[in-house]
């Protein structure tokens, strides 16, 4: 990873991620497999968690659990690092309806995850400072696992005028994005990636060319033909993304490309990083796993979302370019909606799905298990999407926090059958049966998530 | 068939089995009393989210025809203006327990919604720019008059195939009856990807006289802010269909309304080449038969049940 020592939060920063206290956990886990691909761990060991700590991790079968301490049988587990995602929608403040700060941390805690930042499209957008305060305010209420907050990059995400960029950071801004719409004015895009050098904070950016998109609901090609709805170009993306990578390079700016989904646009990000750009990029698992051939039953609640399915080609070129590492890391863009907005006919329905409590399971049976993507890898790309935002990845390890979920590669469910953590129910793999399940996780030490059917049992 | 949604859920059987159908009250209503009893007691609800006048009057026409109660719903002046969604209307209108629902909706896919929220056959009267099946199915019903069959013939549809759902049901359609279809105007009306239909693309009138038949679309004057076209009177210029670009016997379709002098001469309209009157005519056939044969087969298996023939009403049955 790139990283300009400028752009590197100075002193005096607040801490990036938020997180309500609660109890430290503590827990032997005997006899799990754990793998960390950033550390070379991979083998079977008892692992010792106290106040939150990863204090012991030793040959299987060597650990005493202490008196009361919780025992866990972990045979025929896995332990992986916890995941993070740098690109979730909270909906707070405004569209509580959907989505608020405890059910999202809930649903991320659900799908492995230990960290998350959230966008900043809400109503009214993340603009002021005291927005950013308040938000960190109420994570640290609710949040049961840390959360971050993004700011906006023009104010009420208008396009027209930058927000007050130093300051947002002061108050614990992360970066800046105004995901959900492209900034479409090159000018102001050129004055934030100005800025940035002196703010720092990674710009997070959705690529869209509004003209091109315009009136769009799925990606162009012969199944929008077939269905009659209007397509939203491939090089809608990429040609925005060639914009503004050659202004990032210019400027010496830091961007961090939103949910890539075409081959064009792997291209641009590629051309860009061998010209030496600071540039970063993120995949979703829904463009990982489906194409616009899904589009045809016009289910606006699974297969609406920004930006659309694409084609085959597309697919197959994001799982590549994710193994050849051009693509960072996987995010969610995890985007509850309610029913209403989606019960609607295709064209008028929100775009948006929700992908964090399956984003593990469903990459790993529909690519993992078919061959398409080593464990290891999915692992990998699912937890260092902090990077771009210079916040370390989890490591399993003595001695660290214990950031780790706790995961049955065996076990298969149907999505939504038990209803969701989230407060919307439009996850894209909603009545799939997906192998793999998350049964705990621990987030920065406190126990964030177990399944209910997972039973422990205690020494 | 419990419902009508697309052409593609039909295959070449049911769309011969409905055309001869429709021969039988094509019959019927050149008699002196065109009424028969089939449907009488059910209930008809036309929902119509767009503007139209032949479609709408057409299944209204065809439902009353067969003596069924209609029940004609506009969006505009109806609770439909005061923002209910479309599922609360639907639910609503359900309370009259309809045996059929006739839909029209400026979006894709909203007739197949229907199927999930009532028990109702659902007619798709256009969705969108998706489908529009039964203009297509009185198309073919109305070339088969003329020509006895599509086998073999070339048919161009020529004009603004990108926003035109009736374009996407009828390449079907007339490809799935044997005819070979050639897509024809400027690039910027013409989807991208329309040659996996199988269709043949062209951007100019030069090869016109290939045709069998010419399958003319409105140019929407709306589009122009779109810069689709240049200019209409360019338009025109290249691809507007009149006398002296058409052949003695080929003949002439649109599904209307026309833009007299845009897309279409008037002197060809108003000629002997022309079926777009007889186009409208069959459209009552054809929707009788539509009607007839989702709400007297619906959910029974074909082959077992024993439909009634058609019997006018004031005959014995």
């Amino acid at each position: 990873m790139n990283q300009d020592p400028q752009s590197i939060p100075g002193k005096g920063l607040p801490e990036p991620l938020v997180q309500r206290s609660g109890p430290s956990a503590s827990m032997l886990i005997r006899q799990v497999k754990v793998l960390d691909p950033a550390a070379g761990v991979d083998g079977t060991f008892d692992l010792m968690v106290e106040s939150g700590s990863i204090s012991r991790m030793a040959e299987a079968g060597s650990l005493e659990a202490g008196d009361g301490m919780e025992v866990i049988e972990g045979d025929g587990l896995h332990i992986f690092p916890a995941f993070f995602d740098p690109h979730v929608h909270f909906r707070t403040p405004g569209q509580e309806y959907k989505e608020d700060l405890e059910t999202g941390t809930r649903s991320a805690a659900a799908g492995g995850y230990a960290g998350v930042l959230a966008m900043a499209n809400t109503a009214p957008p993340v603009s002021n400072p005291a927005d950013v305060e308040a938000l960190r305010h109420r994570a640290s209420l609710e949040a049961s696992v840390p959360v971050g907050f993004l700011a906006t990059v023009t104010r009420g995400m208008e396009g027209r005028e930058l927000t007050d960029m130093a300051e947002l950071r002061e108050v614990g801004a992360v970066g800046f994005t105004d995901d959900g719409l492209p900034i479409e004015n090159p000018g102001i895009m050129r004055r934030a990636l100005q800025y940035q050098a002196m703010t720092g904070g990674t710009i997070a950016l959705h690529e869209e060319d509004p003209q091109l998109s315009a009136g769009g609901s799925m990606h162009e090609g012969e199944v929008s033909m077939g269905l009659g709805v209007r397509g939203v170009p491939s090089v809608s993306e990429s040609v925005m993304i060639s914009r503004d990578a050659a202004i990032a390079g210019y400027e010496g700016g830091r961007i961090q490309v939103q949910h890539l989904s075409a081959v064009e646009s792997i291209e641009a990000v590629r051309r860009a990083k061998a010209d030496g750009v600071q540039i970063t990029c993120e995949v979703t698992p829904h463009h990982l796993c489906l194409t616009d051939e899904a589009v045809r039953d016009l289910d606006a609640s699974r297969h609406k979302m920004n930006p659309p399915l694409r084609s085959e080609k597309d697919r197959q070129a994001l799982i590549e370019a994710l193994r050849d590492g051009t693509i960072d890391c996987i995010a969610t863009d995890h985007a509850p909606h309610a029913a209403e907005e989606k019960q609607v006919p295709f064209e008028a329905a929100n775009m948006g799905v929700t992908g964090l409590e399956t984003a593990f399971s469903s990459i790993y049976t529909r690519l993992v298990l078919e061959g398409d993507l080593p464990l290891e890898l999915l692992v990998e790309k699912l937890g260092c999407g902090g990077a771009a935002f210079d916040i370390d990845r989890f490591s399993v390890s003595e001695g660290s926090l214990a950031n780790l979920c706790l995961v049955d590669l065996g076990a298969e469910w149907i999505v939504g059958e038990d209803g969701y953590e989230s407060r919307s129910a439009n996850s894209w793999c909603a009545g799939e049966t997906l192998s793999s399940k998350v049964l705990m996780t621990l987030a920065n030490g406190q126990v964030a998530y177990r399944l209910r059917s997972f039973s422990m049992g205690m020494a | 068939m419990k419902h009508l949604l697309a052409i593609d859920e039909l295959d070449r059987e049911q769309i011969e089995t409905l055309l001869e159908r429709a021969e039988s009250f094509a019959e019927v209503t050149r008699r002196d009393i065109k009424k028969v009893p089939t449907l009488r007691g059910q209930t008809v609800v036309t929902l119509f989210y767009e503007s139209s006048t032949r479609t709408s009057s057409s299944f209204e026409l065809a439902a009353k025809r067969l003596s069924a109660d209609v029940v004609s719903v506009k969006a505009s002046g109806s609770s439909v203006d005061k923002g209910e969604s479309l599922k609360d209307t639907v639910e609503t209108l359900s309370a009259y327990d309809p045996a059929a629902i006739v839909i029209r909706h400026p979006y894709a896919g909203a007739a197949r919604m229907l199927t999930e929220w009532v028990g109702a056959s659902v007619v798709n009267a256009g969705d969108g720019m998706h489908q529009h099946p039964s203009q297509a199915l009185l198309d073919v019903f109305t070339l088969r008059g003329r020509l006895g069959s599509l086998e073999g013939r070339n048919i161009w549809i020529v004009g603004d195939v990108l926003h035109s759902r009736v374009a996407r049901s009828n390449i079907e359609a007339f490809t799935m009856m044997g005819a070979k279809v050639t897509v024809c105007g400027p690039p910027t009306l013409i989807p991208r990807g329309i040659e996996a239909t199988g269709c043949e693309v062209r951007h100019s009138l030069d090869d016109l006289e290939q045709a069998d038949v010419v399958y003319l679309l409105r140019m929407q004057r709306e589009r122009m802010g779109e810069n689709f076209v240049p200019s209409i009177r360019e338009y025109a210029r290249l691809f507007q269909v009149n006398s002296r670009r058409l052949g003695p016997r080929q003949l002439v379709m649109h599904p209307g309304p026309v833009n007299r002098g845009i897309e279409i001469g008037s002197d060809v309209i108003d000629s002997s080449q022309s079926l777009i009157a007889d186009q409208v005519t069959s459209g009552l056939a054809v929707r009788m038969a539509i009607l007839y044969e989702l709400l007297t087969r619906g959910g029974q298996d074909p082959v077992t049940s024993t439909p009634e023939d058609p019997v006018p009403i004031g005959e014995p049955a």
